[in-house]
């Protein structure tokens, strides 16, 4: 099998694998499988990063094999700089996810640890897939996994909180499979992709085309306002469940408007840029406000992700080179900056068992390690230059100021509120005097806990002080992009 | 790398390894061996630092990046050392007060738990002073810029169980985020048009862009480079407290004293007046620009003078002073006198230090009581924190041949010479505060060293002198702080600067009437400020220790003014209630009334109700009855046929 099929289907395998340990009888031979399964993910994607030549223009470890040959439909991977990127991040974020459950998971672990393997591979399979009805399958299927995590592991509002993500996500995709199935007729017949980024198509039908694909990506990024099944999800989900949430699954949105939308609808993106910056902005603006509000921590750092990902639809609809680079680095660094700040609140929860705010104060007097740890990243969160969180808000507000000095201006006010609403709850849970016997018998971290912050730590400020080999990857792919979605498709259609 | 080039990564990685060494082995290593390694490889730098300097002086100067940050379409951000004459003074300054403070604090912070992470902490502002300064960019002048603001952020919230503490370095943050949002916005403009983030591309074509202009407002056209001088200057107000940003500054008084002292006196706080130097050859195309950085210090400079009267805390009188002293150097800049500013920089730093830390030493003896009217007569016990703190008030109040009165006569005369639009408001501002500052600063020195004892019996048993770890950094301070200021000749009047900061025609003019610095002594008793800083003197003594009873009668005749400053002008309440408050009341009503209301309620749950009750309604047509299915096919038929024939007739 080819590197990419090994990304998609390895971690699937190891998701059955796991789960046919059965039982908690066998506990703990379906951690050591997962964490088996999780280090051979990442292990073979290691080559997509080494081998991956970042001169050449198009697709890279292309394998294409007939599926299903009466709708012409192929069994089609390859990846781009943008997409190898978050395949990479999504194998080390489940490898993550698999040692921070590690004992916090107590009933049903081997189904745990399998549905997060699982997805994993889904979602290597969305970002590789060329063939659009095989990203539509990935794209669906991944829902099942994240259903079951937030519906079966979840906190007491789970079922509420998992239907709402599930129904909401659904619905929004629904439109994408008819503009896919439009396409479908109008490249001859072919799913794929990169035909449909040729064909010629007139304005009205790219604007029919970029509201199908809105639906469905605005709903995962999640833009505002079909964000709300995001804090639901988020609060009730368990750790690890919203870990890979935030890193991941959001991250497809974004990354659907740079494969689909901006290609396949250059003229419609064009036309609906200034639609989308408003989006975007009341993003930035309006959640994070509504963030700084919030008395449950994973609703605010839920919230907070939503405000964060404003600037990568913003950096998308700039239509420049630091808007671009600055939207793929955003996410990249969001997938570390919330996973890590999830993973913190985990840590806190498993403790304490409340994530209000309220319960706490003065947790760095019992949890010194832990505090400087949220610190780092709560200051990336803030965006603070030196760490990941800076180098895509700097690159988008960049981009805004070459396209209109007030969209950059007010994607600029989240340097104030960002890091208000960040800050403020650092301020109530960490700093102070001991708020209560709870606090004060708390244990600083384990050796567990330890490596996986301190893995992240280290991601977020190599990113923040060295991100060129991340954006060496992306140049050649983005400047390609941007080149195609500057040329109209309109002259081809009168042709 | 040659030679020079691996100095200046020594100079500015070493302070980075001691914070690293500290903050992260600190429990392993133990205390003293913390303090040991973040000083000497804190004089490692200091050493390299003078070094520098001098090679810069003997015309070696370096421009050239380390590494390449990142590239994105055609532009490339670089990492990279700009080393001429204002970055190695500044280096020396931060180091060598860092130095100072860092052995200081082996006293100071003795007993304290935290004893290794303030080390950590102050080696790595350090660090980022150093890279703040030595930038040959915006991209990493940004980086360092907002890394002191963090450090700054850590320090003052230092003892954070405390809850003052921890709200005034949240407050802290915020208010210099404000500054940085503007500060963003002003490199942004700046790479949007001169597609470079680089100083000497953008200084080079600056000239070019003069009468450029852009429309923020349709049909309203502003000078592009004024434009950006000012957001670049929201930064700087921000970061160097300027009203109405300067909130900040009296609350970080909370922070231990040596970071008062290093941070929040001489070296972060003077970021921004470093920066506006810096940035020079932009400023000078921009007179409107300058006009407002001319008018916003001489503000901060009279209104904060004014409130250090009033205040009671030894160490707000001290920062009360400081954003004095910052408006002044920002009058310098305003009135294009970047050398006199920089100038004013560098000996405030050491008299300020020798404030702040003499307070500190005040405080240690008076077992942190920290409230002026409970000192007095000090002056008996700690002979050395006296001498150092008495050289230094003489230094700041401006008295002929100590430091402060080189650098700030300068100021003075310059704003005199300037012929911006309100520099006569300024030049008014910046000599009536002569007489504020002598006063508030002699208030101090006879308040807490002179007159009667005021302690309780406790504290007066155990009064003693501090250790030689806070007395030797007050008199190594204390020197330059006396002396610095005969170099006034070359540094603002000679070619000190070279090329690193440009020369105004209003420099230019007064240079010529410049004939040494003991001809300026000599001068000055003819001037005005002689006399004033001398009556402020004068006045102090009168009030508080001559007829010490006074002060309390004024305070009753003046009441309403009285409650003015000591209020602070009310800028506390206000912004507490204007931003904090309307930003969590807006973000309340989005979140109840958008979120929770408008979209989970109508559209979400909303539309699910509907569906369902439509459902419920729809159902009621299902019955099982043949008779109603088959009357609503009926009635279905007569419906059609009529809507049909009606149609087709009309």
């Amino acid at each position: 099998m080819s590197i990419l099929s090994l990304n998609v289907w390895v971690p699937v395998i190891a998701g059955l694998i796991v789960l046919a340990t059965g039982g908690d009888r066998n506990a703990s031979r379906a951690r050591a499988l997962a964490l088996l399964g999780a280090i051979a993910a990442l292990l073979v994607s290691v080559p997509l990063y080494t081998q991956f030549d970042r001169a050449a223009s198009g697709m890279q470890f292309v394998e294409r094999v007939p599926w299903i040959s009466t709708f012409n439909i192929y069994y089609y991977l390859g990846v781009d700089g943008i997409s190898v990127l978050f395949i990479l991040l999504n194998n080390f974020m489940t490898l993550l996810v698999v040692i921070a459950a590690w004992i916090v998971i107590e009933k049903k672990v081997a189904q745990y640890m399998a549905a997060f393997l699982i997805m994993a591979g889904l979602v290597n399979g969305a970002f590789a897939a060329l063939d659009a009805i095989l990203f539509y399958v990935f794209f669906e299927s991944m829902l099942i996994p994240m259903y079951l995590i937030i519906g079966i592991w979840g906190g007491p509002k789970r079922v509420y909180a998992a239907v709402k993500f599930f129904l909401y996500t659904l619905l929004g995709s629904l439109l994408m499979l008819a503009a896919l199935i439009y396409l479908y007729f109008q490249a001859d017949k072919s799913f794929d992709i990169l035909q449909f980024h040729q064909l010629a198509l007139p304005l009205d039908a790219q604007i029919w085309l970029f509201f199908g694909f809105l639906l469905a990506f605005a709903v995962k990024v999640p833009m505002w306002p079909v964000h709300t099944w995001l804090p639901d999800a988020h609060t009730e989900a368990p750790t690890g469940g919203s870990v890979i949430l935030a890193a991941i699954t959001l991250k497809i949105g974004g990354y659907g408007f740079l494969r689909f939308t901006l290609p396949i609808a250059p003229d419609a993106s064009h036309h609906l840029a200034g639609f989308m910056i408003a989006l975007s902005l009341i993003a930035v603006i309006y959640i994070g406000l509504v963030a700084l509000v919030q008395t449950d921590m994973k609703r605010l750092i839920a919230y907070s992700s939503i405000s964060h990902m404003g600037f990568v639809t913003l950096g998308t609809f700039i239509f420049n080179a630091h808007g671009m680079q600055g939207a793929i680095v955003q996410m990249l660094s969001h997938g570390f900056v919330s996973g890590a700040l999830f993973l913190c609140v985990g840590v806190l929860y498993d403790r304490m068992h409340s994530r209000n705010i309220a319960d706490y104060g003065g947790v760095v007097n019992t949890m010194p390690i832990f505090a400087a740890f949220f610190m780092l990243f709560a200051m990336a969160n803030s965006g603070l230059p030196g760490t990941s969180g800076f180098v895509g808000e700097f690159l988008v507000v960049l981009g805004s100021m070459q396209v209109n000095f007030w969209v950059a201006v007010l994607a600029a006010t989240t340097l104030i509120f960002g890091a208000a609403y960040t800050l403020w709850m650092y301020k109530r849970v960490i700093f102070g005097a001991v708020a209560n016997t709870h606090v004060a018998a708390l244990k600083d971290l384990d050796r567990r806990e330890f490596v996986v912050l301190a893995v992240l730590a280290a991601a977020v400020l190599w990113m923040g002080l060295y991100p060129k080999p991340v954006t060496d990857i992306l140049n050649t792919s983005v400047s390609d992009l941007l080149q195609h979605v500057t040329q109209t498709k309109l002259g081809l259609a009168a042709r | 790398m040659t030679n020079s080039q691996m100095l200046y990564l020594l100079v500015a990685l070493a302070p980075l390894l001691g914070a690293i060494i500290a903050g992260l082995f600190g429990r392993q290593i133990g205390r003293a061996m913390a303090h040991r390694v973040t000083i000497a490889l804190m004089l490692v730098s200091a050493v390299g630092s003078v070094v520098v300097l001098m090679d810069v002086l003997n015309g070696h100067t370096y421009n050239g990046s380390v590494y390449t940050w990142l590239t994105a379409g055609n532009t490339r951000f670089e990492i990279g050392f700009l080393i001429d004459q204002l970055s190695a003074t500044m280096m020396v300054v931060v180091t060598f007060v860092s130095l100072m403070v860092h052995i200081y604090t082996i006293g100071y912070m003795h007993d304290d738990p935290g004893y290794q992470r303030f080390f950590s902490y102050i080696s790595l502002f350090t660090f980022s002073m150093l890279m703040l300064v030595m930038s040959n960019n915006f991209l990493q002048l940004f980086f360092g810029w907002e890394a002191v603001g963090l450090v700054s952020y850590l320090l003052i919230g230092f003892w954070y169980t405390r809850p003052t503490a921890i709200y005034a370095n949240l407050k802290a943050f915020l208010v210099n985020r404000v500054g940085d949002f503007g500060f963003l916005l002003g490199i942004a403009l700046v790479l949007a048009h001169f597609g470079s983030l680089d100083y000497a591309s953008v200084f080079g074509l600056a000239p070019k862009f003069a009468a450029e202009n852009v429309e923020l407002w349709r049909g309203v056209p502003w000078s592009l480079l004024t434009v950006i001088c000012l957001l670049l200057f929201v930064g700087a107000m921000g970061k160097s407290a300027q009203v109405p940003l300067h909130v900040w500054l009296p609350d970080s008084m909370e922070g231990p004293t040596p970071i008062s002292a290093l941070i929040h006196a001489a070296t972060m706080v003077t970021a921004g007046i470093f920066m506006v130097a810096r940035m020079s050859p932009l400023y000078e195309l921009s007179p409107t620009a300058l006009s407002v950085v001319l008018v916003i210090g001489a503000i901060t400079a009279l209104s904060m003078g004014l409130v250090a009267i009033v205040q009671n805390d030894i160490k707000r009188v001290v920062a009360y002073s400081t954003l004095s002293q910052l408006g002044y150097m920002t009058v310098a800049l305003g009135a294009s006198a970047y050398a006199a500013g920089i100038f004013h920089l560098v000996t405030h730093a050491f008299f300020k230090a020798v404030l702040f830390l003499g307070a500190g030493s005040v405080i240690i003896a008076m077992h942190h009581e920290q409230d002026l009217r409970k000192m007095g007569g000090l002056k008996k016990y700690m002979p050395i924190t006296y001498l150092t703190v008495l050289l230094a008030a003489l230094a700041s109040a401006g008295v002929p041949g100590f430091s402060g009165f080189f650098s700030k006569d300068a100021i003075i005369e310059a704003t005199k010479l300037s012929s911006a639009p309100g520099a006569g408001f300024a030049y008014f501002c910046v000599v009536a505060c002569v007489f504020v500052t002598a006063f508030y600063t002699f208030r101090l020195v006879f308040l807490a060293f002179h007159g009667k004892r005021r302690m309780d019996h406790h504290t007066q048993e155990h009064l003693h002198e501090s250790p030689a770890v806070v007395t030797v950094p007050l008199v190594a301070l204390a020197i330059p702080a006396v002396l610095v200021g005969w170099w006034i000749g070359s540094v603002v009047f000679g070619g000190y600067f070279g090329a690193s900061i440009k020369v105004s025609e209003v420099m230019r003019e007064f240079a010529g009437e410049f004939h040494g610095p003991l001809a300026m002594v000599l001068h000055s008793v003819q001037t005005l400020p002689f006399w004033l800083s001398l009556a402020g003197i004068a006045a102090a003594w009168f009030l508080y220790l001559k007829r010490p009873d006074l002060p309390a009668v004024l305070r009753e005749k003046f009441a309403f003014v009285y409650c003015i400053l000591d209020r602070k002008y009310g800028f506390d309440e206000l912004y507490s209630w204007l931003f904090a408050g309307g930003a969590r009341s807006i973000g309340s009503g989005l979140w109840r009334g958008g979120d929770v209301a408008a979209i989970d309620g109508v559209m979400v749950n909303g539309s699910a109700k509907f569906v369902g009750a439509l459902s419920a309604w729809v159902r009621k047509l299902q019955s099982g009855f043949i008779y109603h299915y088959a009357f609503l096919m009926i009635i279905g038929v007569v419906v059609l046929l009529s809507a049909f024939l009606a149609w087709r007739h009309l």
